[in-house]
Formats: structure tokens, sequence, C-alpha cells
């Protein structure tokens, strides 16, 4: 066991990928089940929030990229499950921890989207903090996962560029549009910080992930690049981000900003977010709604298959 | 929870005529029509490709990764398979 852990660690060392029948200590195994399926729940949620404002896109070019967009987010989900399930858990194992709760996926997605201005910070902010994480996830030593990652980086960039048009647009607009904007702006940003997850002091899986090159920057090290890059991004929508705190460190290279509601964090985390529980009872409906399809496709299938046997026999 | 589960499929894609199929991921589906239609949306909505390939997962049979070793190392040492292996002269142009 001591031989093949030190093998095991030897090969990530070296760059070398794991693939799914390699052997592989099982803490690396449950870290990404946890990780991998987190990640595939945030996709499938994350279509809720959006998917509110679909019927209401201000025209036809915006909704059909909100679409489209929504659309990618089951994509990635499926590629994330499908990664997921190589590691030896089936598919109804993972919806069932996600509709009972023990699974849990970002918290960003427990916040209500308000106005039409959130869907463009959605786009910026969100999708644009998801991309941090996400691009170093394409290097993962888990070579499905890695696969997987790279598929959605590059359909990715897209939603955060429609997104931030959305945006661009209401900057150019009426007053009220402006105000629209910004107050998007000042209900989104701290919770997108928070997407990067708990500091690193307190983040209990980082070290571990680290060294087995789950993940390769630490969770601050991805923020600080995040707020580098919003708080450039900002001035061209002639807005600021709701931080008296947010400063250029000329020292650091960095800006510096302000501290982080970490209460407000684990609240949220624990269930008791605005909307906890209205997207889990939607993804919980949408399973049990839609068990008569999963039945009556197999019923097809079978039947199909009874016929073909049939008529194979009688030709024979 | 129904234990009827959709099987799983493994998909491959041909990007362009000329080239191979290849494996590109994989999902759930109740046929092969269905899971060639699944694939045309999950795996080739932004033209990735011009043809699908669908098995199921269950038949395909791999090899085993602690076998590896007997399996490939055997050709490590056939230098001689390859064209660098031999001497020849600058001046006989492209061999």
């Amino acid at each position: 066991m001591q031989h093949l852990e030190e093998k095991f660690q030897a090969k990530i060392d070296a760059e070398i990928k794991i693939e799914p029948k390699d052997w592989m200590p099982e803490r690396y195994r449950k870290t990404l089940i946890r990780q991998i399926s987190q990640h595939a729940h945030s996709e499938i949620v994350g279509m809720l929030p959006e998917g509110n404002w679909i019927t209401r896109a201000p025209s036809l070019r915006r909704k059909l990229a909100l679409l489209a967009k929504v659309q990618d987010e089951a994509g990635h989900g499926l590629y994330l499950y499908s990664a997921c399930e190589t590691l030896g858990v089936s598919r109804d194992e993972l919806l069932e921890q996600l509709h009972t709760g023990e699974a849990k996926y970002s918290s960003i997605f427990n916040y209500p989207t308000l106005t039409w201005a959130d869907m463009g910070v959605v786009g910026w902010l969100v999708d644009g903090a998801a991309i941090m994480n996400q691009v170093p996830l394409c290097r993962c030593s888990y070579g499905p996962y890695a696969r997987a990652m790279v598929r959605v980086c590059k359909e990715e960039s897209f939603h955060q560029r429609q997104g931030y048009e959305i945006l661009l647009t209401l900057s150019k607009g009426t007053e009220a549009q402006k105000r629209m904007l910004q107050d998007a702006i000042d209900r989104w940003w701290w919770p997108a910080l928070m997407m990067f997850g708990p500091s690193d002091k307190d983040s209990k899986h980082t070290l571990q992930s680290m060294k087995w090159k789950i993940k390769r920057f630490t969770n601050d090290e991805l923020r600080q690049k995040f707020v580098d890059v919003c708080a450039e991004q900002v001035k061209l929508l002639n807005a600021t981000l709701p931080d008296p705190d947010l400063k250029w460190n000329e020292e650091r290279g960095h800006y510096d900003f302000g501290a982080i509601n970490w209460e407000e964090f684990w609240q949220v985390v624990k269930g008791n977010g605005p909307c906890n529980k209205e997207r889990v009872e939607a993804r919980r409906k949408a399973y049990a709604e839609g068990a008569w399809v999963r039945e009556a496709a197999m019923a097809h299938a079978e039947k199909r298959r009874q016929r073909q046997a049939t008529a194979t026999a009688q030709s024979a | 929870m129904e234990k009827n589960n959709w099987p799983l499929w493994e998909i491959f894609v041909r990007s362009r005529s000329g080239l191979h199929h290849k494996h590109v991921g994989s999902l759930h589906a109740a046929d092969a029509a269905m899971a060639i239609e699944n694939a045309r949306d999950v795996y080739t909505r932004r033209n990735e490709g011009v043809s699908l390939w669908v098995v199921e997962s269950q038949h395909i049979t791999a090899s085993n990764p602690s076998e590896g070793e007997a399996l490939f190392d055997p050709a490590n040492d056939k230098v001689y398979r390859h064209p660098t292996f031999y001497d020849l002269p600058d001046g006989i142009g492209h061999m």
C-alpha cells in the first residue's frame, strides 16, 4: 500500500495523468468525486437563475444568446457527470446526493436574479470567476476531469463576453439602466469573491489537493487575480465595485481589497441563503416529473429491440 | 430511487472528413438512436464534427493498466524498427 501510494505520487510529480482504471488512493478518488460532482451540480443548478430570464430577455438577440448559454451549462453538467462516473459512482447516486442536500453546489446560485442587469453581471462576474477557477483545472492530474474542463473552458468564454456586452449596453443607456447596472454589481460582487472558497488558512482541502495536482493555485491566489482583473474591467462600464478598501498597491503589484463576510458565506453553504430551498426543490421536482420520460424511453427501446429480433428471426 | 437506468454510451466524433473518429466522452441514452441524438446536442454544438460513433460502454474491452508493462515494454528495445536506426550517407537525399 505504502509502495503503491509512493508510485502514485511519483506519477503525479512527473505530470503523468491518472486515468480511470489506474490505481489511486481511496482519498484521491473520494476528493475527486466530491469536487467533480459539486462542479457538475453547480452547472445544472446554475441554469435556474438564468432560465428565470429567458422569457423576459429584452431582444431576440439577447434571448438567443441566453438560451445557448443555458444549454451550454446543461452540456457542462453532463461532461462533468460523465467524468465523475469514471470514478465508479453512478449518475443516480450523484443526483440523489444533490436532492438530499448531501452534495453541495456553488453557493453563488443561491442568490436571486432580480433584474435584467443580473444576466450581465452573472456572465461577467460569476462566469468570470468560474473561468479563473477552471482554467488551471484543465491541467488537473485526473485525465477525464482535465479533458472535460478543456471543453468547458472553450465554451465559457462566450458566456463571459455576452454578459459584459449586456453591461456595456446598459452603461450607455438611460439613468435608470445605469442604476440597474450598478445595483446588480453591488449585489453580486461579494458573493462572486466567495466563489473561490474559504481563505487559504481555513481551507481544509487545499494543501492535499495541491499535492495531488488537482488544484494548481490556492483560493486566495485565484481570488486576488480575479480582483485585479475586475477592478480594471469595471472602469469601462463607468461603474464601481462596492468596496471602499479597494486600492492599487504599488508594492505588491496587486489591488488591496476589503474583508469578506465569511459569516454570510458559511450561512449560505449551510443552506440558509436566499434561494437554497427553492433551487433544490426545483431540481427535485424536475427529476420526479421526468421519471415517466426515463421509463418510457427504456420501454420504447426494449420494444424496438424485440421487434428487430423478431424481424431478424423471420427473415432467417 | 428507480434502478432502471439508461445505459452508458461512449461517444466518438470525426471532426472532419479524412480524420479518425476520436473519443470525446460519454452519456446515458435508452438506445443507440437516442445516443446519437444526445451526442449531437452534448458534444457537437459548435461544429465539432461531421460524423458520430456511439458504442455502449459495456461492449468495450480495455487493457489492464497493471499489465501495461508486459504489453508495451517489449517495444522499448526494438530501436531497429525506426528509420533513424540505420546509418546512411548524407548524399542520398531524402529517404
